[in-house]
């Protein structure tokens, strides 16, 4: 083989700003973890606060996560996505409710396993639920930004009237399972129990998604199809079914995230979904459409800020997020890691 | 002639309200690089894109090993046996090279004599293996989309304008992966505006105006012919 002699190719290293403007939005987590610490004061308060933001955090991030996938991979924007977490969290506290004996009994065992069948049924339920959605409220819509908005935010109106037919028109009120109940302390500090495993399991999905992202052959087709879908189905892989299984995925994961939204709330409703939803969008819109990744930092930055300045200036709460999304558009206006470019 | 891999019969392409394709027709030959020829602008990508089922024909059909794959999905139709290198590409620039190249293999892993035979092609690539392709130089990614393209044995490569844009070293390189994938009797229709890379590569010819085909024949032929040259294109190729 005769190459051209005069090509050599070398690598360009970046120039430490350039690495310090990557590793930004990862960054900024921990820059905002200590201005917390030093406008808190007090190391405890702190704590029990940071822990509160990460575990809202990553339950957000659970509810975001499917729908930023979605729209990256297929430009649909789903308004129904709030739909799976209030039936997700019906579900899952039926589930709860039945299986009583469980949840009342100091069992770590029984408890686990009841919170983990009341999950698996609520998953269950809303990917099937995601399965249909797409079939029948979304594919009739590809392409049309306005007719999805209209058509994914009517499906949320049924779904919810559902809901109110199903289990009645009332809030319900649920107990979270004996062990998950109150607080450990450490350095002072209460965290309660429930928190802590809504962290880990967030981190453990986290973890999950991103090794079946960049490890897997699927992963990679849904990456190479968040960038260039054209290009995907050119090579031979029908995007069409990956992105039915996007959303079949995602669906469930707005199930999970609404079992464990419902638990942290201790009070389920009707319209738990579509409140939600505004803080996923926010989620979603600051991490970068179609990042999962952008979409993790986005939430945990979204729950860190929302508990710190409810405690600092609680009125400010209100107004938390949409500044932080303003803040972070400015700055970035594809939002922190967009992925979603080449459309 | 060889038997025909591909048979273009009156195709038609709308791409909304304007009327690209207008009666298309040409053969691919099996065995042999077929160069697709013309102006900007008279339809040669969107003949590409059509065949592979980007945008869809209105009528007409494409016979593809004898059958026609003009209702067929575009995943379907490559994974059919036909490769495809866009203009602009269509390197997955978030991914790494390796990913990029994983992602060319639709029924397995990659070959590892062919992974050899590529790398060795066009060295670049194993030196930016495990980088994001998005920081590829524009001849890299160009290398490395046509490297994504032949990463399985494919019946017929649609490679689009490969040495648009790139610097003559980098042009010699390209020419020489595709002589040999020629040489290996691989089926390509090529669009190419580089008259030594055309006429250096290409059996056969097809030049296009206003959508259609106004001439086909033996590359020689219209390589050795200016005149014919400047009355299909309007200027004689080494002028390109």
């Amino acid at each position: 083989m005769t190459v051209a002699p005069d090509h050599k190719p070398t690598f360009a290293k970046m120039s430490l700003g350039e690495q310090l403007d990557k590793a930004m939005p990862v960054l900024l987590i921990p820059i905002l973890v200590v201005l917390g610490f030093f406008a808190i004061g007090a190391p405890s308060s702190w704590l029990t606060l940071t822990v509160s933001g990460l575990a809202m955090g990553m339950m957000i991030f659970i509810m975001a996560s499917g729908l930023t996938l979605v729209f990256g991979l297929m430009d649909v924007i789903n308004f129904g996505h709030g739909a799976f977490v209030s039936v997700g969290a019906f579900v899952g506290v039926s589930v709860l409710i039945a299986l009583g004996g469980w949840t009342g009994t100091p069992s770590l065992l029984l408890n686990i396993a009841a919170v983990l069948l009341a999950v698996v049924a609520a998953m269950a339920v809303t990917g099937v639920m995601g399965w249909g959605f797409e079939r029948v409220i979304v594919k009739p819509v590809y392409g049309a930004h306005l007719k999805q908005i209209l058509v994914t935010v009517g499906g949320l109106i049924v779904v919810e009237q559902l809901i109110h037919v199903v289990w009645g028109p009332d809030e319900i009120f649920i107990n979270r399972p004996e062990t998950l109940k109150g607080a450990i302390t450490f350095a002072g500090a209460a965290m309660e129990k429930y928190r802590l495993l809504a962290v880990a399991i967030g981190l453990v999905l986290f973890i999950a998604m991103r090794m079946v992202l960049r490890r897997t052959k699927v992963g990679l087709i849904v990456r190479a199809g968040v960038e260039n879908g054209p290009m995907v189905e050119a090579l031979g892989y029908r995007l069409r079914m990956v992105f039915v299984g996007v959303f079949i995925a995602g669906s469930a994961l707005a199930g999970l995230g609404g079992v464990m939204w419902g638990l942290y709330q201790e009070v389920i409703t009707a319209g738990m979904g579509e409140r939600m939803m505004v803080l996923v969008f926010i989620v979603a819109i600051i991490g970068g459409l179609g990042s999962v990744e952008g979409a993790f930092i986005g939430a945990l930055l979204v729950g860190l800020t929302q508990n710190y300045v409810a405690f600092l200036e609680p009125k400010l709460a209100l107004v938390s997020n949409i500044a932080l999304m303003t803040a972070i558009l400015m700055w970035r206006p594809q939002g922190m890691l967009p992925v979603v470019k080449a459309k | 002639m060889s038997d025909p891999i591909l048979t273009l019969d009156n195709i038609y392409t709308d791409i909304a309200q304007y009327h690209i394709l207008q009666g298309v027709n040409f053969t691919v030959p099996r065995g042999q690089v077929t160069m697709l020829l013309g102006r900007n602008g008279v339809g040669k990508t969107t003949t590409l894109k059509t065949i592979m089922g980007q945008w869809r024909a209105k009528s007409g059909a494409i016979l593809f090993e004898g059958r026609d794959i003009n209702t067929l999905p575009t995943a379907t139709r490559a994974r059919a046996g036909i490769g495809f290198v866009p203009e602009d590409m269509g390197i997955f620039g978030d991914l790494t090279v390796e990913e990029n190249m994983i992602l060319g293999c639709t029924s397995g892993p990659l070959d590892a004599v062919r992974k050899d035979w590529l790398l060795a092609a066009f060295p670049a690539l194993a030196t930016f293996w495990k980088s994001e392709a998005g920081n590829l130089s524009g001849g890299q990614k160009q290398m490395l989309s046509i490297a994504r393209a032949l990463a399985e044995d494919r019946q017929l490569y649609l490679i689009d304008e490969p040495t648009k844009g790139l610097a003559p070293a980098i042009v010699s390189t390209m020419a020489q992966a595709l002589r040999e994938l020629k040489e290996q009797g691989a089926s390509i229709l090529l669009v190419e505006q580089n008259f030594s890379v055309a006429r250096a590569l290409g059996d056969s010819a097809v030049v296009m105006d206003d959508g259609a085909v106004v001439w086909s024949g033996a590359m020689a032929e219209l390589a050795g012919n200016k005149d014919l040259q400047e009355q299909l294109m309007g200027l004689s190729m080494e002028a390109h």
